[in-house]
């Protein structure tokens, strides 16, 4: 599997916040999208996703499902956790993987739904509702969606957002994880991971307006 | 399919767990047609004649209240934007959406009307069909409110916008949910059916044109 951007363009008001970029992301590989503020990484994963018309260019995901969006074969995980405050911790991760795979046998998804809870050390908080997380906590059972549905491509924004350095690094154990298993993941962040094996795709500075 | 069921107990169980929309819906309900008789008098004629068309202007404001929250709170948290990359079609995730607005607002709105109707001197052989009308009629309401509630997602102070959008759209509805039930207490039987089809073709049409038309508003307000 293979994610192909070629020579992509994207306009964001008057501004071509991304313009005849072209890059590719192999399964098995994790690839970091860095650049300052404003560079157009938050911009070039919600194209990716599909939320974004692109002016020019094309993107594809060869040997994925032709049946379906790219969108739609993604995780994308974002500024906003996608979770519900009056739901609790397993509530909110039992939505989304009934939501995201709703073929899933009940059984076999109760158990990832344990397992997920026990990855991301909130098995102790389980039944509390999601309003009475803190910030890392919420932004954990935000990823929760990862592993709780399988997607090929991981579509990660400044993921490591209020999360501790522990939670970084099992963060990071998740995605070396994911790429291991022939997944793709594209990551946009400030912090390494510290994954071994991984591409870095460094996005210019702000231009003016052209 | 599964997923369509999924979202939509997630929604009831949020309305009926926070409890705030459907109260307030009610609470308003409640308040405006108290203080009709206030301010028009205590003249149990004139109340009883315009009672019909009061309850439905009275439950068509309360209804909104809530309806600007149908995509808000989804967005604001970011699901909206997993929900669109599900898998499910954005318009059924719409359809879901506002299903479960009727389910949660306009059904007991419809239910507390006969009550609030004594307050109006409502006649008594009007009961059942304002139920029956009120019944068939508010899914038009959610399904259509799904469209401004879409297009005013981003807006500040969307609520107004989303009533001047909205309200014009209800005319059809209002006019022959209220014809049916005047066709009711005027003892002109004849006049009934007529009117209720009409109102049964507009939930229908609502049905479909309001999911359809608040995916494509929402796809512009996830740009």
């Amino acid at each position: 599997m293979q994610l192909t951007i070629d020579q992509l363009a994207v306009r964001r008001g008057s501004r071509l916040v991304i313009d005849d970029l072209s890059f590719s992301a192999k399964a098995g590989q994790a690839l970091l999208l860095t650049g300052p503020n404003g560079a157009g990484k938050t911009t070039l994963l919600r194209t990716i996703v599909g939320f974004i018309a692109h002016e020019r260019g094309t993107i594809s995901l060869e040997g994925g499902d032709d049946e379906r969006e790219i969108g739609e074969q993604s995780h994308y995980v974002g500024h906003a956790n996608g979770i519900k405050s009056g739901l609790s911790v397993s509530e909110n991760l039992t939505f989304w993987a009934e939501y995201l795979a709703p073929d899933a046998a009940r059984t076999e998804q109760r158990d990832r739904i344990f397992e997920a809870l026990e990855r991301l050390n909130l098995v102790s908080l389980e039944d509390i509702p999601a309003a009475y997380l803190s910030a890392g906590q919420k932004r954990r059972l935000g990823l929760g969606r990862l592993l709780v549905a399988d997607r090929p491509l991981w579509l990660l924004d400044e993921p490591t957002v209020s999360l501790d350095t522990a939670s970084v690094a099992l963060l990071a154990g998740i995605v070396k994880d994911h790429i291991a298993g022939g997944g793709l993941a594209v990551a946009a962040t400030h912090i390494p991971l510290g994954l071994e094996d991984s591409a870095e795709l460094r996005l210019g500075a702000a231009r003016a307006p052209a | 399919m599964n997923a369509f069921w999924t979202l939509l107990k997630r929604d009831i169980r949020l309305a009926m767990r926070e409890g705030g929309a459907i109260g307030t819906a009610l609470g308003f309900y409640l308040i405006v047609i108290a203080m009709l008789p206030l301010g028009l008098g205590p003249d149990l004629n004139l109340l009883s004649r315009i009672a019909p068309g009061l309850l439905w202007i009275a439950l068509l404001l309360s209804a909104l209240l809530s309806l600007g929250r149908m995509f808000e709170t989804d967005y604001e948290d970011g699901s909206l934007e997993l929900l669109a990359i599900g898998g499910l079609p954005l318009e059924l995730v719409a359809a879901a959406k506002a299903l479960a607005h009727w389910l949660t607002t306009g059904i007991p709105l419809a239910l507390l009307a006969p009550v609030l109707g004594i307050l109006l001197n409502l006649d008594i052989a009007a009961y059942g069909v304002l139920v029956l009308t009120m019944l068939v009629g508010t899914p038009a309401i959610s399904f259509l409110g799904s469209i401004g509630a879409a297009l005013t997602l981003r807006a500040r102070r969307g609520g107004l916008l989303l009533a001047l959008l909205i309200l014009p759209l209800y005319v059809p509805t209002l006019i022959y949910g209220i014809a049916a039930i005047s066709s009711a207490t005027l003892a002109a039987s004849e006049a009934f059916w007529p009117s209720f089809l009409i109102l049964s073709a507009l939930s229908m049409g609502a049905l479909v044109l309001g999911p359809l038309a608040s995916a494509a508003a929402l796809r512009i307000q996830l740009q």
